[in-house]
């Protein structure tokens, strides 16, 4: 067996150097804390000499989103990152690019807010991520990495779930997994796809130009009759129901016999898997279940352990309780569900979370 | 009526292969309908219709995929050269144009037009100037003419409560990345055939790599001015065309780094 290529390296590089080795096309950016260095690791490794792909520093994110949504009009494997305010930029193009079901990896690596906020970790951006941002009745399929080694393998999931359900994708990290260095295993480098091969995958509606076609290809959001309108909706919306049958994703620890359940993800997942440790040495029965798609929420694993009779679930976020509210629906009544968190790029340590367990829950 | 036989050989012109059977939604009088005729014939006559990715904006003209037919990308507002440079990017043997307003290009698009043209993106920009808001009825615009009525300068623009207008054409020729810049009509036939010999120059300087050009074709809203198409020609050629005068403002070479 070949050796296994590892390095050591920050989240955000392991996102440049991934997206390289999947075959991206293009990569569009704008500088912004913490996560420009996704940008900075792409300039140094000038991919447009290697595998052709094409690196853009934007003059702003309106604009590299926008250049997201003509590249992925055009069947290529496009993506951009940034960071909250810069997100909130982009909330127009997204909107653009899900009505227009185009496949594209947006990776936010959040920092505190509202507003301009501060540049420490944060998980405020759930509603955003999760429930539109932009406007209309869309979703992005949005993944939450807990380790560099995720923030690298979510590169090549995005885009082939992107790819898969002609959906953008979403990599909902933070500045703490954006920041912190870790020991990641690297894939082989994998070819751009030829233009043959993007006519073959994507043919049916990529504006390549017409070509051999007898009739140009149109990418549109725009439709005036609502009757239509509403029938382009309705096949969004179907789209998310299978979404969510089939893409939900999810990790749990120790919930097989657990009294109380965590649920937490990214960083804050990281942190309360040290709880479970704690809590277990101390004889409470908790367990972690951590969504890794946030959008699809596994909300079915959560309704079997309420239907199992679990006593109480905390739902710990870097935010003032935005998860919490998915945790609820699923739990449907079942059980209390309370919610703790930090604002504002200020962080939990696993001891806070089990005394607001031992608060909460244990008499 | 009888039908009138035409034989081949009188005849002498026809409406552009490209143009589609779509009934065309611009007001009688405006001149979108004669530029979209001309840049279905320039695509056409250069061989281009296989390899056209164009790029329509929001405004009267968001239409436009419904006329051309080649593949097309609808940009949200203002956003078509950010939409084209990574078109262009990713697709660089195609011909990557834009079409655009005057709300578009030179209010929301501001900043993704300059910074297009800065970086010397090879696109052509085809922009449609007549100084109002056509779709939304008729609000004063960037380049709406100081004491113009609009039905957000009632009393005419005033300098003081409205701003200045700005030629945006003159402010990207100053830019290294803008090679070709010109300024034209299409409200007589002359012009009409200077329109389409600057569109053509376009699409060659784009394909040619030499950088970014942009045509501004000075225009009627006759709706909107709420005069007749003959008055709105007369009024442009008195009003708008002295402010926004007509011809080639640069044509260059890319400079070299």
């Amino acid at each position: 067996m070949a050796e296994k290529d590892v390095k050591l390296m920050k989240g955000n590089e392991v996102i440049a150097h991934a997206a390289v080795r999947c075959g991206c096309d293009g990569y569009f950016g704008y500088p912004i804390t913490p996560q420009s260095e996704v940008m900075e690791t792409l300039m140094e490794l000038r991919p447009w000499e290697s595998t052709g792909m094409v690196v853009l520093q934007a003059e702003s994110e309106v604009s590299s989103i926008n250049m997201v949504y003509g590249g992925a009009a055009t069947g290529k494997k496009v993506m951009t990152s940034s960071s909250s305010p810069g997100v909130s930029l982009m909330s127009e193009g997204m909107s653009y690019i899900a009505a227009c079901e185009l496949p594209c990896l947006v990776v936010n690596c959040q920092r505190g807010g509202p507003g301009l906020g501060t540049i420490q970790p944060s998980q405020g951006d759930y509603f955003q991520a999760c429930k539109g941002g932009g406007h209309g009745d869309y979703h992005f399929i949005v993944l939450a990495p807990s380790s560099v080694q995720e923030m690298y393998d979510f590169v090549g999931l995005g885009f082939d779930l992107a790819f898969k359900y002609r959906n953008p994708a979403m990599i909902l990290a933070d500045g703490a997994i954006g920041q912190m260095m870790e020991k990641v295993v690297m894939t082989p480098q994998q070819p751009r796809r030829t233009e043959q091969e993007i006519i073959e995958q994507c043919g049916e509606w990529a504006t390549t130009g017409k070509g051999a076609r007898k009739q140009g290809l149109v990418c549109t959001s725009l439709e005036l009759k609502s009757e239509l309108m509403e029938k382009i909706n309705e096949r969004l919306q179907a789209k998310y129901r299978l979404l969510e049958e089939q893409e939900a994703r999810w990790e749990e620890i120790e919930c097989e016999d657990a009294d109380y359940i965590i649920v937490a993800f990214g960083s804050s997942a990281r942190i309360c898997s040290a709880t479970v440790e704690q809590a277990r040495k101390e004889g409470l029965k908790v367990g972690l279940l951590r969504p890794i798609t946030l959008y699809p929420f596994p909300s079915k694993p959560l309704q079997k352990l309420a239907e199992r009779g679990v006593k109480g679930f905390v739902s710990v976020e870097l935010n003032a309780g935005q998860m919490v509210e998915d945790v609820r629906l699923a739990v449907n009544g079942k059980a209390p569900v309370v919610h703790y968190g930090r604002m504002g790029g200020m962080m939990f340590n696993p001891d806070d979370v089990l005394q607001e367990v031992k608060k909460n829950f244990v008499k | 009526m009888a039908e009138i036989e035409i034989k081949a050989e009188n005849m002498v012109y026809s409406k552009p292969r490209l143009i589609t059977d779509e009934v065309m939604h611009y007001c009688p009088g405006c001149s979108h309908g004669t530029v979209h005729k001309l840049v279905a014939e320039v695509i056409d006559e250069m061989g281009l219709e296989g390899s056209t990715i164009a790029v329509s904006p929001v405004g009267c003209s968001v239409f436009a995929y419904r006329y051309i037919d080649v593949d097309w990308i609808e940009a949200a507002h203002g956003r078509a050269c950010a939409v084209a440079t990574a078109a262009k990017r990713l697709n660089p043997k195609n011909l990557v144009l834009t079409y655009q307003g005057d709300g578009d290009l030179s209010a929301i698009g501001t900043a993704e037009t300059i910074h297009a043209a800065a970086r010397g993106e090879n696109i052509v920009t085809i922009f449609i100037n007549n100084a109002i808001y056509g779709m939304t009825g008729g609000q004063m615009s960037p380049t709406t003419l100081l004491g113009m009525k609009t039905a957000t300068t009632p009393c005419g623009r005033d300098a003081r409560l409205n701003g200045f207008p700005y030629k945006i054409a003159d402010m990207m020729a100053h830019l290294d990345g803008a090679t070709y810049v010109t300024r034209q009509s299409v409200h007589t036939p002359a012009n009409v055939r200077k329109c389409k010999k600057a569109i053509r120059k376009a699409f060659e300087n784009s394909l040619a790599g030499n950088g970014y050009s942009l045509i501004e074709v000075v225009a009627t809203c006759n709706s909107g001015w709420k005069l007749s198409p003959v008055a709105a020609n007369k009024w442009m050629e008195e009003n708008l065309i002295p402010e926004y005068p007509l011809g080639d403002i640069k044509c260059a070479e890319l400079p070299k780094q």
